[in-house]
């Protein structure tokens, strides 16, 4: 994906490294130089969402953009510390991989819901 | 020749030694391998960038590939076995046999969703989940959790769609392809999976041996497609970035192309149309 290596060499050194339990100050996406008709199509007119930093049903969920292309959506979020994969889909919805059929329009309701299903259960690694 | 029938019409002796195959499979640590395989795909699969078996054209053949390759699994541990399909429109509650003890096995409890009957209930020390997204070892389930699953009318208004897929060959495009597999529309494919819940809602749902009667019912609405749109076929064509064209190999067999799929009696046949 062409696009987000031009990205990844805009940000190169924004917020990639960033350490997990660490507080992170809201990043806006980056905006990419170049809006080719390849990146027009893959962009879906939306913006990554704000880091968020919270305490949801006694877990401490965090998400933040990567500047990178991060498992493919160029951001990350955590549960309690434990990277949960999500991904973004054409619409700007998001899924993970504990609420994968059901999309939520955010990453911070991603990981809300995915805080609901795991009932307290830690994530394992999943690379 | 394989006969896959509907699971509500299965034989007590059938279901016996169905279920006696997924529990050898699981034991020799050939199950586990397909769960895996399942999780590389829906975590590698995007819709801006590669994408084979879920959001895709491909879904429907990469699906078919995959329950063949399962099915011959099971046949290699009794010769007698075929995979079931689960007609959800019609078997629609937790009180279908297909959750009976003596089959599948019944909802979750509700303090931790966790199967307390059945084959496949972790206390039978039989189906340990072990590839897993979090620590829980044990099958978790909450049927009907969220509302309701698709109706024989929603079916049928997708079913009546022309056109198999269309650009941007997505999570978001028209056409019958996306339609059933859920990101678009009445969501028919992701529904079911959220509706069972526990594993089947996550991306690895073949924990749960209902993911394979999911699916077998989601291939045969493929072909029940194909009966009523003999005009229309498999697109892409040629030539789309990151999408399985139409002569195009699938991973993970890079052998496979989905035009090699689409009639599905050179594999297997059901027991109605």
């Amino acid at each position: 994906m062409p696009a987000l290596t031009r990205r990844r060499a805009l940000t190169a050194g924004a917020a990639v490294a960033a350490t997990v339990g660490l507080h992170t100050r809201a990043v806006a996406a980056p905006h990419a130089a170049s809006t080719s008709a390849h990146e027009q199509e893959h962009a879906h007119g939306h913006d990554l969402p704000e880091a968020f930093d919270e305490v949801f049903r006694g877990r401490r969920i965090q998400g933040r953009p990567t500047g990178g292309h991060h498992h493919g959506t160029g951001y990350a979020v955590f549960v309690d510390g434990a990277e949960l994969h999500v991904m973004r889909n054409a619409d700007g919805s998001w899924i993970s991989v504990v609420g994968h059929y059901a999309p939520v329009p955010s990453p911070r309701d991603a990981a809300r819901a995915a805080v609901e299903e795991l009932q307290g259960a830690s994530l394992v690694p999943f690379d | 020749m394989t006969v896959r029938k509907n699971q509500a019409n299965l034989t007590p002796d059938e279901k016996r030694r169905l279920v006696a195959a997924f529990v050898e499979l699981k034991s020799s640590g050939r199950y586990d391998a397909f769960v895996r395989t399942h999780n590389a795909f829906i975590m590698g699969d995007t819709d801006t960038g590669e994408r084979t078996g879920h959001r895709s054209p491909s879904f429907l053949p990469w699906h078919r590939r995959f329950l063949i390759e399962f099915e011959q699994a099971l046949q290699s541990v009794d010769p007698s076995v075929a995979l079931p399909y689960w007609d959800w429109t019609s078997d629609r509650s937790a009180r279908s046999s297909l959750w009976a003890p003596d089959f599948l096995g019944g909802t979750g409890r509700s303090l931790d969703a966790r199967v307390t009957d059945g084959p496949f209930a972790a206390a039978t020390g039989n189906w340990t989940i072990s590839v897993r997204v979090d620590a829980r070892t044990y099958l978790r389930r909450s049927l009907g959790a969220t509302g309701e699953l698709p109706s024989r009318a929603e079916v049928d208004s997708v079913l009546a769609m022309d056109t198999y897929d269309m650009p941007p060959w997505n999570s978001a495009s028209d056409g019958f392809r996306n339609h059933l597999e859920g990101w678009r529309g009445v969501n028919l494919h992701n529904r079911v999976h959220v509706w069972v819940g526990g594993q089947m809602a996550t991306g690895v749902s073949p924990n749960d041996p209902v993911f394979w009667l999911h699916h077998a019912y989601v291939d045969k609405l493929w072909a029940q497609w194909q009966r009523r749109h003999p005009a229309s076929g498999y697109l892409p064509l040629s030539g789309t970035r990151d999408v399985i064209d139409l002569h195009e190999t699938m991973k993970p067999w890079n052998d496979v192309r989905p035009a090699d799929l689409l009639d599905h009696t050179a594999y297997y046949t059901f027991d109605t149309d």
